[in-house]
């Protein structure tokens, strides 16, 4: 109970400091990020680590099912300076309908956002110059370098392999080439 | 040549080759796009030639399951019976495979198509040739044609997928008003959230070289 006043206590200072929200639902803690330049500034803070930001939202089967893929990929990579972001453009007046719920059923350990800036035509160009705003969708950003992939990935080594030009430390690909991303491993 | 082999070029080149799923290509501004015969869920084989005295065409690129292109279904029917009168007709195509999402098989195109009573031709991409030369990687995705079939605007039917009263730009509609004073749309390119369109599934060789042949990438089995 008192992380979870803590917690709360937490959230309205968030509020109050940077005009975003924090949401923490059993565990499973998001942030929702109004405008895109608030998603910009949590990359620009990510500094050295490469972030992997997937675009995805509850109604988007695709992306439903590439999902546990990027959490074998956090996993994997969890100490290698690797930071995974699922990036949901759900839409924020189904917040506690559709977006918690899914959430709270799920428990993702990678980090978890919901983008409502509604301004796609001005924020999806920021992203990637490629992207036209079909999801699934993503960025591996690490300083000034992107890679983008529009679409799904079939199986967790496609995704990896997409990756892996990031990591200056690698081990063996791990062969997963059987691995759907649909289910658990 | 040989060092065409050494691996990390070897993996290089297969990351090129594979590392996007697919890469956004077709059709650009002021291209001519080429005519296409597809199935109207009328059964009717329909053509851009088909249609006489048009002054140019609003191709969308939609489908029955995606949840963008049903909050903007209505938008659709509006746009169709607003300037369809005045020589701008909405064409309808789905792209996607029914293999991925059977909600969007040619039966259920017709069965939408009847109870939303679309007073516009729905087509089925059904070879999926057509959506490719566009360039179309979303639904809905509008590319708006003169009557000599050039493309004028590609890009989103507005700025709000949610609450069509608050659009600050109908980009589509301002586009047709500006063609049909004889200007040029500004703005001509817009991005919108949108589904993918769904490829079939196809057969394509593993993403990295692993040891043996007999890896045999997944393709379809677990697919919804």
């Amino acid at each position: 109970m008192i992380a979870i006043r803590q917690s709360r206590l937490l959230f309205f200072l968030i509020v109050l400091v940077c005009c975003m929200s924090n949401y923490s639902t059993s565990a499973q803690s998001f942030t929702v990020y109004d405008s895109m330049p608030q998603l910009e500034s949590r990359i620009e803070n990510a500094k050295d680590t490469t972030l992997v930001i997937n675009f995805w939202a509850t109604w988007c089967k695709p992306c439903i099912e590439e999902l546990p893929c990027f959490e074998e990929l956090r996993e994997r990579y969890a100490g290698q300076n690797v930071l995974v972001i699922l990036v949901s453009l759900d839409f924020k007046s189904q917040l506690e309908k559709k977006f918690i719920p899914f959430l709270k059923e799920r428990q993702f350990k990678s980090e978890v956002a919901l983008l409502a800036d509604q301004d796609a035509n001005t924020w999806i160009p920021k992203i990637s110059a490629e992207w036209d705003g079909a999801i699934p969708a993503t960025v591996i950003i690490k300083g000034q370098q992107r890679k983008f992939n529009l679409g799904k990935f079939e199986n967790y080594t496609e995704l990896e392999s997409f990756v892996r030009p990031f990591l200056a430390d690698v081990s063996a690909l791990k062969d997963m080439s059987e691995y759907p991303c649909l289910t658990g491993k | 040549m040989k060092k065409a082999f050494f691996p990390p070029l070897l993996l290089a080149g297969v990351l090129l080759l594979f590392g996007s799923t697919t890469s956004p290509c077709g059709y650009a501004i002021g291209d001519r796009a080429d005519d296409f015969s597809l199935k109207s869920v009328s059964t009717k084989m329909v053509s851009l030639a088909d249609y006489k005295d048009v002054r140019g065409y609003i191709l969308i690129f939609t489908c029955n399951h995606c949840p963008y292109a049903q909050l903007y279904e209505q938008r659709i029917i509006d746009l169709h019976n607003k300037y369809s009168p005045k020589g701008f007709p909405v064409v309808a195509i789905n792209p996607n495979s029914p293999l991925i999402v059977e909600e969007d098989s040619f039966e259920e195109m017709q069965i939408r198509a009847a109870a939303q009573k679309y007073p516009f031709d729905y087509l089925f991409d059904e070879e999926q040739t057509v959506y490719p030369k566009f360039g179309a990687t979303r639904t809905p995705h509008v590319f708006l044609l003169d009557r000599d079939l050039y493309i004028r605007y590609i890009g989103a039917i507005d700025d709000n997928p949610e609450t069509p009263r608050s659009a600050k730009n109908r980009w589509v509609e301002k586009a047709v008003e500006a063609m049909l004073k004889g200007e040029k749309p500004n703005p001509d390119y817009t991005r919108a959230v949108g589904c993918t369109v769904k490829k079939k599934p196809e057969v394509k060789p593993a993403p990295v070289p692993v040891q043996k042949a007999d890896t045999v990438p997944m393709v379809g089995g677990q697919r919804p």
